[in-house]
């Protein structure tokens, strides 16, 4: 096997209706580069820098995916991102990625904030100290709203609960913050014990917040962290488009609408090692006697021309704004209208302002240096303009899906003591959007949910 | 709450492998010291573009010490001041106002530089294809407790699996060697029954491959373990030496 490093997919080859290469930009000097194959595997990872900050890691985009939907590729469940309780508070406008606290600290410690306001705003002024805090004066609100569940409650419950509590005004630090806190697990095992499982989290947390959080609890807050929604793929991992495959976390199976702890890390090791070997060889059976590929025909010269002209078009717009400027931007939008909890209305001002930011990005948009050289900021710009893409269509499959579900949490459609309604009846299946130009509508087609095995229920983590 | 600081930069640019370096001054203002290390070089980046200069150039990722990419030489350290961290843990509340930084890429012959503070460190990809791998069949999953490994064991195993290959101890090497690289990754599977297979194997192959990249050679001065972001121990060295010599015995 060979790997090619510092390399960027920028487009898909089609020949005769089937995926069979693809166009790449080489980071280092600029060039683009074509590769023919039978088949495309796109491995490419989540989207969840749409909302600018994330768990995830810089270089993760969601361009991959969007030269799939330009192609013909169906995309799924954009809807169902997930929002991750235990993330490192935001610190300022400087910020470029969040940390991921690891989710096992909830096993032993206690998430709570000050049960009065007057507190909650002392400690934000600087005022008192959340251990000048006494402990009937804390509300340990996962526990109280979830008794049989506590502060073990599901990703996106425990996130919601905590925008709730600072939505109300009872937030720390910047106000977007919880406490963590081991004080009771220290008093129960002693402070080595706790030492022991989380020593290297608690050094990972000091050193970014440089806070200790064997003497003060931790300050956390929900950020996005991965993309249940992707590439639409069949059961053999196939997406829409003959020949061309999608494993991990760039498709959309596995995880519904709500993924669970450490599955990812089962959907990548399911998708590659147990399924794709196998599903492959049935894509292949009947291509055997289709000879190689070369790089030298009018589809990779159309191809390579079209990435060629976006490029220039990029390059040519000699605005004022750097794309993480843009970037940033997008990623307020994403979060505010399209974060925890959406409405009709945030969704319906999403999709105006995706649509402001696309324009800004189109006039004013800057990216010095030179396209047929290492160029960052060109990286950068054509990531943003494929995130733009993907914001769009996460808001609206968000604002079709008239009920709330797993991570996708519509106000409007919520039981009288604030959990998740459901409508099963209407909207028991995968939305699956197809492409149908830059600016027209999408079309949405509807996978429907067969369960045979298990009786459909609603949670419950009250009782 | 939240303070600010100003810091002097003294950065290394280079615009190719075989072009002539330089060190840039550059002033920053207003630098939040709750910004990491990379968050103040992507302010200093947002300040460049809007004068319609090229930022500098430097590798980076996970941002939070796990992916091996980030890569300064700060100060006269890999990685900065701070023992145990990676660039990208690194913060700037480390810092005084008025501090005057020095930022250099990895200098090794091994790790050419590709442009100002990003290096070409494709030969480690090079020697983990020699044999930092193990090969068997998935299969079904195995009985629990089929293999057992002391908590000993594992935990040394573990303390060497921890090397995110970023390669800050052939940077801090005076010799430019890539041993605590090679021997983490030899000892790692060394430690464990999965790796027994391809044990005498992998140790010549590794090292020959190590050899051949015009890495230097180990002269125990321990300098990259001092260095090392994960604090991958020294002893790795020695185990990684007796493997490659029990090794060539086995021929």
């Amino acid at each position: 096997m060979r790997s090619f490093n510092r390399r960027e997919m920028l487009d898909l080859v089609m020949i005769d209706g089937r995926c069979r290469g693809i166009i790449v930009r080489n980071l280092v000097t600029g060039e683009l580069e074509r590769y023919a194959a039978h088949a495309v595997v796109l491995a490419t990872g989540g989207y969840g820098r749409t909302f600018f900050l994330s768990t995830n890691a810089m270089g993760c985009n969601g361009s991959a995916a969007i030269q799939a939907f330009k192609k013909g590729a169906y995309l799924s469940n954009l809807a169902f991102t997930q929002i991750h309780p235990t993330c490192i508070p935001v610190h300022g406008e400087d910020q470029s990625k969040l940390t991921l606290m690891s989710e096992s600290l909830r096993n032993d410690g206690r998430i709570w904030v000050p049960k009065k306001k007057e507190d909650a705003e002392a400690i934000r002024a600087g005022k008192k100290k959340p251990t000048d805090i006494p402990d009937e004066d804390r509300d340990f609100y996962l526990e109280r709203r979830y008794p049989a569940f506590g502060n073990l409650c599901p990703r996106d419950i425990a996130s919601r609960a905590a925008k709730e509590r600072c939505d109300a005004g009872f937030g720390v630090g910047t106000g977007n913050a919880v406490y963590l806190d081991f004080k009771y697990a220290i008093q129960r095992l002693g402070a080595d014990v706790v030492r022991d499982r989380y020593g290297n989290l608690f050094d990972m947390y000091q050193m970014i917040s440089d806070d200790n959080p064997y003497e003060t609890p931790m300050m956390i807050f929900p950020a996005s962290h991965y993309t249940m929604g992707g590439i639409w793929v069949d059961y053999e991992l196939q997406t829409s488009i003959k020949g061309l495959f999608a494993i991990g976390e760039c498709n959309f199976s596995d995880h519904g609408a709500n993924r669970l702890g450490a599955s990812a890390l089962m959907q990548g090791l399911a998708d590659g090692y147990f399924v794709l070997p196998y599903t492959m060889q049935n894509y292949l059976s009947d291509q055997i006697k289709v000879p190689h590929f070369t790089t030298d025909t009018p589809e990779f010269d159309a191809a390579e021309k079209a990435v060629r002209d976006r490029i220039e078009k990029l390059m040519n717009i000699k605005g004022t704004k750097s794309p993480d400027q843009i970037h940033k931007r997008l990623g307020h939008v994403m979060w505010d209208l399209v974060g925890m909890g959406r409405t009709l209305q945030s969704l319906v001002k999403a999709i105006d302002e995706v649509e402001e930011v696309r324009k800004e990005f189109y006039t004013d948009l800057r990216i010095v240096g030179d396209a047929n050289d290492l160029n960052t900021e060109l990286e950068k710009a054509l990531r943003l303009e494929d995130f733009l893409v993907m914001a769009k269509m996460m808001a609206i499959d968000a604002l079709h899906r008239n009920e709330s579900c797993g991570a996708h949490f519509r106000e409007e459609y919520q039981t009288a003591d604030g959990e998740a309604a459901r409508d099963d009846e209407n909207y028991m299946y995968v939305s699956c959007w197809k492409y149908t130009g830059d600016t027209e509508k999408p079309i949405l087609l509807k996978e429907p949910l067969k369960y045979e095995a298990i009786k459909v229920q609603t949670r419950n983590y009250k009782s | 709450m939240e303070t600010t600081i100003s810091v002097n930069l003294k950065i290394w640019r280079q615009r190719g492998p075989k072009e002539k370096g330089q060190f840039v001054n550059y002033h920053l203002d207003n630098v939040s010291t709750g910004s990491s290390f990379l968050e103040m070089l992507d302010m200093l980046n947002q300040q460049l573009v809007e004068k319609g200069e090229e930022p500098v150039v430097f590798d980076n990722d996970c941002r939070e010490g796990i992916c091996g990419m980030c890569s300064l030489y700060i100060n006269g350290h890999p990685h900065g001041p701070v023992q145990g961290i990676t660039t990208c843990q690194l913060h700037m509340r480390k810092f005084n106002d008025g501090d005057t930084i020095t930022i250099e890429p990895w200098r090794s012959a091994a790790f050419p530089v590709i442009r100002d503070l990003t290096v070409d460190r494709n030969a480690f990809d090079k020697i983990q294809q020699a044999g930092g791998y193990v090969s068997f069949n998935c299969g079904g999953a195995p009985d629990a407790n089929a293999t057992p490994i002391s908590k000993e064991v594992a935990d040394v195993a573990m303390d060497s699996a921890t090397c995110i290959g970023c390669g800050a101890c052939v940077a801090a090497c005076k010799n430019g060697s890539a041993m605590l690289f090679v021997s983490a990754k030899v000892s790692q599977f060394a430690l464990l029954p999965q790796g027994q297979v391809e044990r005498a194997r992998r140790a010549r192959a590794m090292v020959r491959r190590m050899d051949e990249l015009g890495f230097g050679n180990c002269t125990n001065t321990g300098a990259c373990a001092a260095e090392c972001p994960k604090n991958v121990p020294l002893s790795n060295i020695a185990r990684l030496n007796r493997e490659f010599e029990k090794a060539k015995l086995a021929d």
